[in-house]
């Protein structure tokens, strides 16, 4: 596994941890039993089936030490319905998560302002009610951010933030790295 | 002919002639597939249809019943330590099987294969708080290698094989199987089929040759090489080529106390004992030595003390079964991430045959400071009272060092790790990891069990023979001939050592007012005796080996005695303290 990629490094950082699983009932209390027991936070995780049929994808935002989520890791890795577990620095994946945002219809006096905030951040308006208005928009946190300040002033009723996804830049596929994996043990 | 020979023998003779059974006989076949004969466990509610199937079952399996399910977890540890093979338990839910949490953190910690069966409440009863319900999945997911939650009675051959398998492979551990009162009541179909791989488990990695001989490169040039062994050496039953390896690389090694018995205590090259009350060579030579040989062990604080002041100027080849501990508390210089044996058998090829006469004498002149300083006064001590080591080294020299020796926790253990000759392989059983006092006495009854041919030597502190003392009730019914030796100090000794040195002698409720241990297991029915004065030592130990069947012999000790050398929690082990 390629937990030494990187360069040992001792500041904190936010790490994105992979896990795929079996799917597995209690699972996800087993994996996140291994941070918890550590008192680390876990910034945000989300579980999907992965582009393997039947293998789910867990991606798991930390900040922590290298040496750290390394330990972390391998503690994924070793438990008996997960497949294979890695981690990655952020500038090694692409990432997004999605933000969406309700404003009232009443606080909107001049539509097209709202509709030039929308376009000028690249977000989307997902639905239109006489009472309210729901924009949506994928980005980074500091964007999805953003676009919350510049709405803030219309009043948000409701804001959500959903957690990372992320897709590493390599070019090597799961299916390969199950089969090497597969290859180092008897 | 009973249900179960009648069933099994069928299985045999025809695989594909599938049987209608219940769950609950499921279970029990199931397990004899696996060869399992022996069962510890405590009946209830929710596994009464299991033990209705086991009343059938009584000529192939071998059902005991301990007064408590720890007393049946422990029971199932001694037996997998001293047989090597998955010991199996059986408990009711709720209460029941939260009283195996204890030995199955045990096990875990000190990687002992179990297969542990609670009974559950009906499947539709599940997350109700039903009568006896309690979430034993989730209760004992931290400390279970592998766990699952059987709902419906087909699923029950498939688990209970993934259970031994996943037990007893790569590093073992303890498993847990729940089962619903209902799937244990339906019938389905029986057939079994052994596991030996599954997609997402990787027990066992395969040898990196390179890794072997980056490691013989290193002890080839090595001036003072080190090696420090743990009960990986045992686990994969590597005992003969690790005295192969050590002796052609002529390397001192030391133990922890979990790999203790994996080389006899009087091998040449055997210097002892590693940690906080170990040998006082081994301790100061971790931060001497120019490589460091670390096989099947785990670098637990007990054995490091201060990491940061832990062997900082030695290369480290590091021969682990587990991933997860190669780089854990140590960085290793190499990692050999495979099973002991064989990295054992390819590195003893690579290695140069080599004495290091001068370096392996530096441990003797340690051990011999030692001896002057502590070992000869606790073997032969002149004090008044008995003395913990001298009692060890008595039952020691009278079992000629052939006994399984089991042990609690505390004082009595230190000085048994440190005292017992071991000269038989795979000898030693003690709560090692997580340090559980009440393990000693069912765990004892376990090893015996596995082990009936054995000399079953129990030594146990007064403070943890009460922890499980209840087990003297399963040793009578079923005659489980060990020998209990408490040595009493009136004391919870180990702490109230503690107190002495870092807490200014006060001794804040470690002094035990103890019941008469003799009265106590002559009314459970078994024979016993206590000792009070060297003179008597000996004759009494001799009564207690020869006597036919279970014997409790109390040596009352010395109250005040201490264990050295010590690290001092957290120091480094180069400042053990001989005093
Ligand atoms: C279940 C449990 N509770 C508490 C402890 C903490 N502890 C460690 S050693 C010890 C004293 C043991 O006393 P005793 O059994 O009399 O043995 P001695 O040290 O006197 O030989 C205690 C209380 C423990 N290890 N396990």
């Amino acid at each position: 596994m390629d937990y030494n990629e990187f360069a040992s490094e001792s500041e904190e950082k936010n790490y994105t941890i992979f896990a795929f699983t079996e799917n597995k009932v209690g699972l996800l209390n087993r994996i996140i039993i291994i941070f918890t027991r550590r008192h680390i936070n876990i910034e945000s995780i989300t579980v999907s089936e992965s582009e393997v049929r039947g293998v789910y994808r867990y991606t798991i935002i930390i900040r922590s030490k290298l040496e750290t989520v390394e330990k972390l890791v391998k503690q994924i890795a070793k438990q008996v319905d997960v497949l294979r577990a890695s981690f990655y620095p952020e500038e090694a994946t692409v990432f997004q998560e999605l933000a969406m945002y309700k404003i009232p219809m009443s606080s909107i006096v001049n539509a097209s302002e709202v509709e030039k905030i929308v376009r000028d951040s690249h977000a989307r308006i997902l639905t239109v009610d006489p009472e309210y208005i729901i924009i949506e928009k994928t980005g980074h946190q500091e964007e999805t951010q953003e676009l919350f300040e510049k709405l803030a002033p219309f009043g948000i009723l409701q804001f959500v933030r959903s957690g990372r996804v992320a897709i590493t830049k390599h070019m090597k596929d799961l299916r390969t790295y199950l089969r090497e994996q597969a290859e180092a043990y008897s | 002919m009973s249900l179960a020979t009648e069933l099994t023998e069928k299985e045999i003779k025809t695989t594909t002639e599938k049987k209608i059974v219940t769950g609950a006989q499921g279970v029990l076949l199931s397990l004899l597939e696996e060869g399992v004969d022996t069962i510890f466990g405590y009946p209830g509610g929710a596994i009464m249809p299991i033990y209705d199937a086991l009343y059938d079952f009584s000529d192939s399996l071998k059902h005991y019943l301990v007064r408590h399910e720890q007393g049946g977890i422990h029971a199932a540890q001694g037996y997998a330590r001293i047989t090597g093979r998955p010991g199996v338990c059986f408990a009711t839910s709720g209460p029941g099987a939260t009283n195996l949490i204890t030995g199955i953190a045990d096990a875990q910690i000190d990687s002992t294969p179990l297969v542990c069966i609670t009974g559950q409440v009906f499947s539709h009863l599940l997350g109700t708080d039903a009568f006896q319900e309690t979430d034993v999945i989730g209760v004992t997911m931290p400390v279970t290698k592998w766990s699952y939650q059987v709902t419906r009675a087909e699923e029950i051959p498939e688990a209970i094989a993934k259970a031994f398998y996943i037990a007893s492979s790569g590093r073992p551990g303890p498993v847990l199987i729940d089962i619903t009162k209902d799937a244990q009541n339906a019938s389905f179909e029986f057939g079994y089929k052994k596991w030996k791989k599954i997609a997402s488990y990787f027990p066992k990695p395969k040898l990196n040759l390179s890794a072997v001989q980056a490691a013989a490169d290193l002890i080839n040039q090595a001036k003072k090489p080190f090696i420090l062994w743990g009960q990986g050496i045992l686990l994969s039953h590597a005992e003969e080529e690790f005295k192969a390896f050590v002796e052609k690389a002529g390397i001192p090694a030391a133990w922890t106390i979990l790999g203790l018995s994996g080389l006899p205590t009087e091998h040449p090259l055997n210097v002892g004992m590693l940690g906080m009350h170990g040998n006082y060579g081994p301790n100061l030579k971790t931060n001497e030595a120019d490589v460091i040989i670390a096989i099947g062990m785990r670098f637990d604080d007990r054995v490091t003390g201060d990491l940061k002041r832990y062997a900082k100027q030695a290369k480290i080849i590091h021969i682990e079964i587990d991933q997860a501990e190669i780089n854990k508390n140590v960085r290793a210089t190499v990692a050999v991430n495979a099973d002991a044996k064989e990295a054992l058998q390819a590195l003893t090829t690579l290695v140069e045959e080599k004495q290091h006469k001068a370096w392996v004498q530096t441990f003797k002149d340690c051990y011999e400071i030692e001896y002057n300083k502590v070992i000869r006064d606790k073997l032969y001590p002149s004090t008044d009272k008995l003395q913990m080591g001298e009692a060890i080294r008595v039952i020691s020299e009278q079992t000629d060092g052939q006994a399984v020796l089991v042990t609690d926790v505390g004082q009595h253990q230190m000085m048994s790790m440190r005292y017992y000759n071991f000269k038989q392989l795979n000898s030693n059983i003690t709560s090692g990891g997580a340090g559980t006092m009440g393990f000693c006495l069912p765990a004892a009854m376990g090893a015996k069990v596995g082990a009936p041919d054995r000399q079953v030597v129990a030594v146990i502190g007064d403070g943890g023979f009460q922890m499980t003392i209840q087990e003297l009730g399963c040793i009578f019914q079923y005659q489980i001939g060990v020998k209990i030796v408490i040595l009493n100090n009136n004391f919870l000794g180990m702490v109230r050592q503690w107190q002495q040195l870092f807490h200014q002698k006060r001794y804040s409720f470690t002094e035990m007012v103890n019941p008469d241990f003799v009265g106590i297991s002559k009314a459970y029915g078994i024979e016993a005796s206590k000792v009070t004065d060297r003179d008597n030592l000996q004759a009494e130990v001799k009564k207690m080996l020869e006597h036919d069947g279970p014997y409790l012999l109390e040596v009352v000790v010395e109250t005040e005695e201490n264990v050295f050398p010590m690290v001092p929690a957290g120091d480094s082990v180069a400042n053990i303290r001989l005093e």
